[in-house]
């Protein structure tokens, strides 16, 4: 059979094909869409990049919340009742097809006056006229094409986020002053005296003062801010000695221009300032369209049906549910509070909370916890919880996501300052009383050069630079680390802790082994063509592992909801489905299995397994030797055999961990000297992710939610987390190698200082010849890692 | 009054307009999202092809 694939989405055609206007589609879905941007002269949508689309989903009632004034009011960041402006995330846009689509909006609701596209954040900003268009319509009309916005309890935020420019305008500043004191400084350069420089001499120097006055008082307040912090909690960071030079630099000068003893180190003063703070730029490198700090509240829905005494339906924002009220969940629908089941079938899917993978049916009755997710048909629920007070909310509770980790990590820089503030200090000291002794008059002279020329401006810039690039080469890599103290923290753990499911296995569970009587090829037959008609998920995989046969006319074809299906060809008869069903008298087993039987005659069972990511056991197996091992799942023993023969046997593996028992598994074995690194992938890791000293979240797919994390990696990379430690070693031995280097430089200029000879120029010179060869040694060094990670 | 002080005045001046046009343009946004325009700028060429029709449809619910 020849593979068709959808002129919208891209998907392969696999049971039915639409031809409409010589063009296949997957679904009437696609068609549809297509019908939209043709009737609309949008067509041109197909051919800036092939297949962009997405399937519109069924949306039946979802977005009935988005008619409620005050939830629209939160949502939107301008709103005047005749123009609303609303900022939606969208997480299909991925291309330029997206943008333009997006961006000619108004082509298909004439009451949207515009719409902005920003392609890294994902998101589309849409002006429309509230009076004709409601927010619910934009909405809905984005859903019909196919960019279904992701709207959670995350958004309900009142007002616009302001975003922190300050350093950007910190740079600017600083590099403006640079510049322009640079050029004030040069005549004094090149000529020492003469008519013209004496008369103009002050008028240059009072501008570079004027010049550095911004600097030091606006751009280089964080320094000073910090030095503060450290000192006040007795740490002496690396910013105590960058403060004290700044400061020395500043008094100095003035008092040399004030009584014309000399040009002041203004030049020094700004350049300092403007390449630390490009380290600092440097260093950051956010990837806008990933957070880092997601709770429970992005994967939570904003608003809920509530069902009240009259039996009308209403949408109701979720903090609002009180205790007893009657909530409608629809399918995949995500359960918001603790309740209990009232009626309906349900079927929960908790592997957000406990990473079970398996979905649990539950009866009338039953208590059905937040965070689950209904999978089949509607229910209704009674709540006993408000939101907060949820079993899966109360984890957030927890200490542990309100300290920031990188407050009780002390970075390799700070330790090196330590000792680095107390001989400078110590140097000028003795340098200081030696000439107090030989030549009083040059005492404080040399006293403010050694702190001047030993400003740690190449230290400080050593870890920014080295960091902030490997940061980068792990993003081209898909490897995307919060900060550079991740990366600094990732290069001294001890311990590795993983998750099971959706981990280490993939989300797919594709193997299948079957054992019982064997089947003759006329009942393969029959099952393969009795499964191609049902839609249950185990059926689906069963469906994709067994061989391809021929397609039959069943006689006969019946499913039975939650218990199998059974069919008939000519005279054969099949059962397929669960033990009991088909007549198996099997006790239950912690597996799933699907089981057989042909013309009431019990043949035996397909047992599925977890099928585990590519590279699972080398990637063991590399890392036994350095590193402690440990599997810590939410789910069932059922694997553990299986894992047992893949796994290194020195690995622990521990079963059945609830949320809070793998945080506090963590935090006992950091109690013994442990250095963790977590990897996880559901809510339910979330606190391990946060107690972990790193914590990764594996994700399958960038754009969709991953749990608050120090890092994400893209499971295709999954095998490659060995190299990506052992490139943050490296990190850490670059980034000694650029501190001896800057030993170096510093010695030199401390022989220029304690002898009493530094003269503004030197400093000029050799202030930003330090910096830059630390910046070129950082860079080239972090690009000989990366080379060799990405040949690995 | 020397040249130099007009000339000096004049550099500082233009250097300052520069550096308000800086601010101004972090102010509005324009650094914040440095992909999306350089796609948007080729767009221009696919919305002349289009004509404008009479039946420019509302999707409503």
């Amino acid at each position: 059979m020849e593979q068709t694939t959808c002129f919208h989405c891209g998907d392969n055609c696999n049971t039915t094909i639409i031809s409409y206007n010589d063009k296949n589609f997957c679904c009437n879905g696609c068609k549809t869409v297509y019908e939209i941007f043709s009737e609309n002269d949008l067509t041109c949508y197909y051919d800036l990049q092939s297949s962009p689309g997405a399937i519109p989903k069924e949306i039946e009632g979802k977005y009935d919340f988005l008619s409620k004034d005050n939830i629209v009011d939160k949502l939107t960041e301008f709103n005047d009742g005749k123009t609303q402006i609303a900022t939606l995330f969208i997480p299909h846009i991925h291309c330029s097809s997206c943008i333009w689509i997006l961006e000619n909006l108004n082509k298909l609701n004439p009451f949207i006056t515009s719409s902005q596209v920003n392609f890294g954040k994902k998101t589309v900003r849409v002006t429309y006229k509230s009076e004709t268009c409601s927010l619910k319509d934009v909405v809905l009309l984005l859903n019909s094409i196919g960019y279904e916005p992701y709207i959670s309890l995350d958004d309900f935020k009142t007002g616009t986020q302001n975003v922190n420019r300050s350093l950007i305008y910190k740079v600017g500043i600083a590099g403006f002053a640079f510049g322009n004191v640079m050029f004030l400084s040069f005549p004094e350069y090149f000529q020492v005296d003469g008519f013209w420089i004496e008369k103009y001499k002050p008028l240059f120097r009072w501008l570079m003062f004027a010049f550095s006055l911004p600097v030091v008082f606006y751009a280089g307040r964080d320094y000073f801010v910090s030095a503060y912090k450290g000192l006040s909690s007795k740490l002496l960071n690396i910013d105590v000695p960058i403060a004290l030079g700044i400061a020395v630099l500043f008094i100095r000068s003035t008092v040399e221009i004030a009584f014309d003893l000399g040009s002041g180190f203004f030049d020094s003063l700004t350049g300092l300032v403007f390449f630390l703070l490009l380290g600092k730029f440097f260093q950051q490198k956010t990837y806008t369209f990933l957070s880092f700090e997601r709770d429970y509240k992005s994967y939570f829905p904003i608003a809920i049906t509530k069902i009240n005494k009259q039996g009308d339906e209403t949408p109701i924002q979720v903090y609002d549910i009180e205790k007893g009220d009657r909530l409608l969940i629809r399918n995949e629908e995500l359960i918001p509070v603790d309740g209990i089941l009232i009626n309906g079938k349900a079927k929960i899917d908790y592997s957000f909370v406990t990473g079970e993978s398996e979905a649990l049916r539950k009866q009338s009755g039953d208590k059905l916890f937040a965070g689950g997710k209904q999978t089949s048909g509607v229910i209704e629920m009674e709540a006993i919880k408000s939101v907060e007070q949820s079993y899966l909310t109360q984890l957030w509770s927890n200490d542990v996501f309100s300290t920031n980790k990188e407050d009780g990590f002390t970075t390799l820089t700070n330790t090196i300052s330590k000792r680095f503030t107390i001989i400078v200090l110590s140097i000028a000291f003795i340098a200081t009383t030696f000439w107090l002794f030989t030549d009083p008059s040059k005492a404080m002279n040399v006293f403010t050069a050694v702190l001047i020329i030993a400003c740690p401006c190449a230290i400080a810039l050593s870890a920014p630079f080295t960091f902030g690039n490997l940061l980068r080469i792990f993003g081209k890599l898909k490897f995307y680390v919060k900060n550079a103290s991740v990366i600094e923290q990732l290069a001294a753990i001890n311990t590795i802790i993983f998750d099971k499911t959706g981990t280490i296995t993939s989300n797919k569970r594709s193997t299948a082994n079957y054992d019982g009587i064997a089947l003759k090829p006329s009942e393969e037959l029959l099952l393969k063509n009795t499964l191609r008609g049902s839609n249950h998920p185990l059926s689906r995989t069963l469906y994709d592992i067994l061989d391809e046969h021929n397609i039959i006319t069943l006689n006969n074809f019946e499913e039975h909801l939650g218990k199998g299906i059974e069919a008939s060809h000519n005279n054969d008869h099949i059962k397929i489905g669960s033990a009991s069903f088909v007549g198996s008298e099997e006790l239950s087993v912690l597996n799933t299995a699907v089981h057989i039987s042909t013309n009431n005659q019990y043949k035996g069972k397909y047992t599925f397994y977890n099928s585990y990511r590519k590279g699972l056991s080398k990637l063991f197996n590399s890392l036994k030797k350095q590193f402690d091992l440990v599997i810590l799942s939410g789910d069932n023993e059922g694997e553990f055999d299986n894992l047992k023969k893949l796994l290194p046997s020195k690995t622990k593996l521990i079963f059945n961990q609830k949320p809070d028992d793998k945080l506090e598994y963590i935090k006992y074995h950091q109690t013994e000297g442990a250095k963790v690194l977590m990897i996880g992938d559901g809510l339910n890791d979330a606190g391990a992710l946060a107690q972990s000293n790193v914590g990764i979240a594996i994700s399958e797919n960038v754009n969709v939610f991953s749990p608050a994390c120090d890092a994400i990696l893209d499971a295709s990379k999954f095998n490659q987390l060995y190299s990506f430690i052992k490139a943050s070693k490296s990190a850490i031995t670059i980034i000694k190698w650029s501190f001896v280097l800057s030993f170096i430089y510093n010695i030199i200029g401390l022989y220029f200082a304690v002898t009493g000879q530094l003269a503004p120029v030197i400093a000029a010179i050799l202030m930003p010849l330090s910096s830059i060869s630390i910046v070129i040694f950082t860079t080239i060094a972090t690009n000989i890692v990366g080379r060799k990670l990405s040949k690995s | 009054m020397s040249v130099i002080y007009i000339l000096l005045s004049i550099s500082i001046i233009v250097a300052i307009l520069f550096f308000i046009a800086f601010i101004a343009a972090v102010k509005s946004g324009q650094y914040d999202d440095s992909y999306t325009p350089s796609v948007r700028m080729l767009f221009e060429d696919e919305l002349v092809k289009e004509q404008p029709k009479p039946s420019v449809k509302s999707k409503k619910d």
